[in-house]
C-alpha cells in the first residue's frame, strides 16, 4: 500500500504564471520597495499574459508591468519606491498617459477590502475615504452604506462601504517555507500578504528557500507562520526573489540597482538597453546580470 | 552654553512642530518629515514624555534618539497595526503636502485631472484614512503661492468644507495645525479658515500674504512665534539634530 503523504506544491516561477490567464485580477504583496514577488513579477514580463487589474500597495512591481503596457486597472493605497525619486517612473508614465484605470484609495481601505475578501463578505464599512476624492476615483463603484444603529443623540453614520478586494490570483513573497505552502517572514514586518492569500483563488508564493517543515518551525517564532497550507497552492523556491526590494533579514533594498531603473525609465534607449541586459532572459540570466552590476558598483 | 543669539528659522520651525503635539498625551506621534521628526521628538524630551514614537518602519523608540539614530524599543507596529491605531484615533501625523487650501484639504496625489494627471506623485496614501479619524497637522519647508492655492487639484487630506454636519462619521476631523518656514497657523478663521497663529521672528503679513493665494485670516494681527529656550536649543543643537539636517529643509 502506497503511504499517503501531504502534496508537494513546488513549481517554477513559468509554471506559475503559465496558470494565470489574460484579463486576470492580480494581487501582489509586500509593500511599495518591500518584499515584493520581484521574480514572479519578472516571469509574467517574460509571458504573453496581459490586460490584468492589479491590486497592490504599490512599487517596482507595479512600475515594470505597467512597462510592458500589462496592467489596465489598477487599485492602489500609493505607488512608491521608498527612497530618491520615490515616484515611479513607469506608473507615473502609464497615468499621465492615461493608460489605465485608476481606483485610487486610502491605504487603509486596500486592507479593509482585502479583509472583506477573505471574509467572503459583500463590503465592510469604514471612514477612510469619505470626504476626499477617493469616491471620485471609483466612479460607481464605490458606495457608502447607512448604520442601522443611531449613534447616541439620534443620528446615524453613513460611512464607506469598501467592496471586497476579490484575487483571482495572489503572488507574494516571503523568506522561508516548505514544499506545502507554510511559509514565514523574517524580519520586522509581515506586509498584508496572508491577507492577499486569503482573498484570492490561485495563491503563489515564492520564498528565499524551501526547507523541511521541521526546519522552517524551528527556523522562526510560531507567530511568524504567516501561510500555513490551506492558503497556497504553489510554492516557488526564488532567492534574491524580491530584489531589487528588500526582504525582511535575508537582504535589504538594492538602492543603487532601484536608482538604475528609475534612470533608465527615463528614455526609450536607456530602457531598452535595460531590457535587453536584465529583461529578456530567465530569472537565473537576471541574477548573474545583477551581481554584474553590483560588482561594477562597488 | 547655548547661545540663543543666533537662532535660526530652522530652530524656530522645529520648536512650532514640537508644539503641534503639546497636550496630546499618550498618543502616537506620526512625523513624516525630518522637521516634524525633530519637533515630535524635542516634544518628547521636553512636555510629552507619553508620546509614543516608531522608527518610520514597525518599532516603537523606547528611547528618542537624534534624527537617523538608533534607540532600544519598546514596541511593534507593523503597517497593519498602524492603520488599526488610525482608526482608534489615538494618533497625530505631521504629513507633507503639495498643495492646501484655504479649508483645509490636502494634496499629494497628483497634479491635473484624476484619471489622466499632468503630475504623478504618490496617491492619496494614508490621509484620507488620517484625516478622518485624527489629528491631522502639515509640515511645508516653502510657504509659496503653489502650495497654498486656491483649489487642490486631488483632495487626499480632508478640508473642513467637505464635513457633512449631518453625517456624524466626520466627528474626529480634526486640522490641528499648519507650520511652515514663514509662521504657524490653524483653521480657526471664519468658516474653519487658515488662520496665522504667529509670524516667525522676521516675517512680515506682506511676505506671508504675496506667497498665498488666498486670504489668510487674522494675518495683521498674528503675534511673533516663540523663540526656542535654552534647553530646547540644547536639544535640537546637541543632541536631536548635530547634523543639522534642519537646514537642508530651511536654510539658515
Amino acid at each position: 500500500m502506497v503511504e499517503k503523504t501531504m502534496r508537494d506544491k513546488r513549481m517554477s516561477l513559468d509554471a506559475v504564471i503559465g496558470e494565470l490567464r489574460s484579463g486576470m485580477t492580480i494581487g501582489l504583496g509586500g509593500w511599495g520597495s518591500r518584499r515584493k514577488p520581484m521574480a514572479l513579477v519578472r516571469a509574467l514580463l517574460r509571458s504573453d499574459i496581459t490586460d490584468l487589474t492589479v491590486v497592490t500597495y504599490g512599487g517596482p512591481d507595479l512600475g515594470l508591468l505597467c512597462s510592458a503596457g500589462k496592467v489596465r486597472k489598477a487599485y492602489y493605497g500609493f505607488v512608491s519606491l521608498d527612497s530618491a525619486p520615490f515616484y515611479d517612473p513607469w506608473f507615473a508614465k502609464a497615468r499621465t498617459s492615461g493608460q489605465l484605470i485608476a481606483r485610487e484609495m486610502d491605504e487603509g481601505m486596500l486592507k479593509c477590502g482585502l479583509e472583506a475578501a477573505a471574509a467572503r463578505l459583500p463590503f465592510l464599512p469604514i471612514r477612510a475615504g469619505l470626504g476626499s476624492d477617493v469616491p471620485n476615483f471609483w466612479d460607481d463603484e464605490l458606495r457608502t452604506v447607512t448604520s442601522p444603529y443611531p449613534d447616541a443623540d439620534g443620528r446615524t453614520e453613513t460611512l464607506i462601504a469598501m467592496p471586497a478586494l476579490k484575487l483571482d490570483a495572489a503572488l507574494v513573497h516571503l523568506n522561508i517555507g516548505d514544499k506545502h505552502g507554510n511559509a514565514a517572514y523574517q524580519g520586522v514586518d509581515p506586509y498584508f500578504d496572508d491577507l492577499y492569500c486569503l482573498a484570492a483563488e490561485r495563491r503563489y508564493v515564492s520564498v528565499e528557500r524551501v526547507v523541511e517543515t521541521e526546519e522552517l518551525v524551528k527556523a522562526v517564532p510560531t507567530q511568524s507562520l504567516l501561510l500555513n497550507r490551506m492558503m497556497v497552492d504553489g510554492v516557488v523556491e526564488a532567492p534574491g526573489g524580491a530584489h531589487f526590494t528588500l526582504a525582511g533579514e535575508s537582504y535589504g533594498r538594492d538602492e543603487k540597482f532601484q536608482r538604475h531603473y528609475a534612470e533608465a525609465a527615463k528614455d526609450p534607449e536607456t530602457w531598452q538597453t535595460f531590457v535587453d541586459t536584465y529583461l529578456s532572459g530567465s530569472e537565473d540570466d537576471y541574477q548573474a546580470a545583477v551581481a554584474k552590476f553590483a560588482q561594477e558598483n562597488q | 552654553m547655548t547661545s540663543t543669539e543666533t537662532i535660526t528659522r530652522a530652530e524656530v520651525c522645529a520648536v512650532a512642530c514640537a508644539e503641534i503635539f503639546s497636550g496630546a498625551g499618550e498618543i502616537v506621534a506620526s512625523p513624516m518629515t525630518p522637521m516634524a521628526q525633530l519637533g515630535a521628538r524635542l516634544a518628547r524630551l521636553t512636555t510629552e514624555p507619553d508620546l509614543l514614537l516608531s522608527d518610520g518602519e514597525a518599532l516603537l523608540l523606547a528611547e528618542t534618539p537624534p534624527l537617523g539614530g538608533k534607540s532600544p524599543i519598546e514596541g511593534w507596529i507593523p503597517f497593519r497595526k498602524v492603520f488599526d491605531v488610525v482608526a482608534s484615533g489615538r494618533r497625530h501625523v505631521v504629513m507633507g503636502a503639495n498643495q492646501i487650501d484655504r479649508y483645509g484639504n490636502q494634496n499629494l496625489s497628483a497634479f491635473g485631472p484624476l484619471h489622466q494627471p499632468t503630475r504623478q506623485m504618490f496617491g492619496v496614501r494614508g490621509a484620507p484614512g488620517n484625516t478622518i479619524n485624527h489629528p491631522t497637522s502639515y509640515w511645508v519647508a516653502k510657504h509659496s503661492k503653489r502650495v497654498f492655492c486656491d483649489k487642490v487639484d486631488i483632495v487626499s487630506g480632508v478640508g473642513y468644507d467637505k464635513v457633512d454636519p449631518d453625517n456624524p462619521a466626520f466627528r474626529f476631523l480634526d486640522i490641528h495645525r499648519v507650520v511652515t518656514n514663514l509662521g504657524v497657523f490653524d483653521f480657526g478663521g471664519p468658516g474653519h479658515t487658515m488662520r496665522a497663529r504667529s509670524l516667525h521672528p522676521g516675517v512680515t503679513a506682506d511676505e506671508v500674504a504675496d506667497n498665498t493665494s488666498f486670504e489668510i485670516a487674522g494675518l495683521a494681527e498674528a503675534g511673533e512665534t516663540r523663540l526656542p529656550t535654552e534647553e530646547e536649543l540644547r536639544l535640537i543643537r546637541e543632541v536631536l539634530d548635530p547634523k543639522q539636517v534642519r537646514n537642508k529643509e530651511v536654510p539658515a
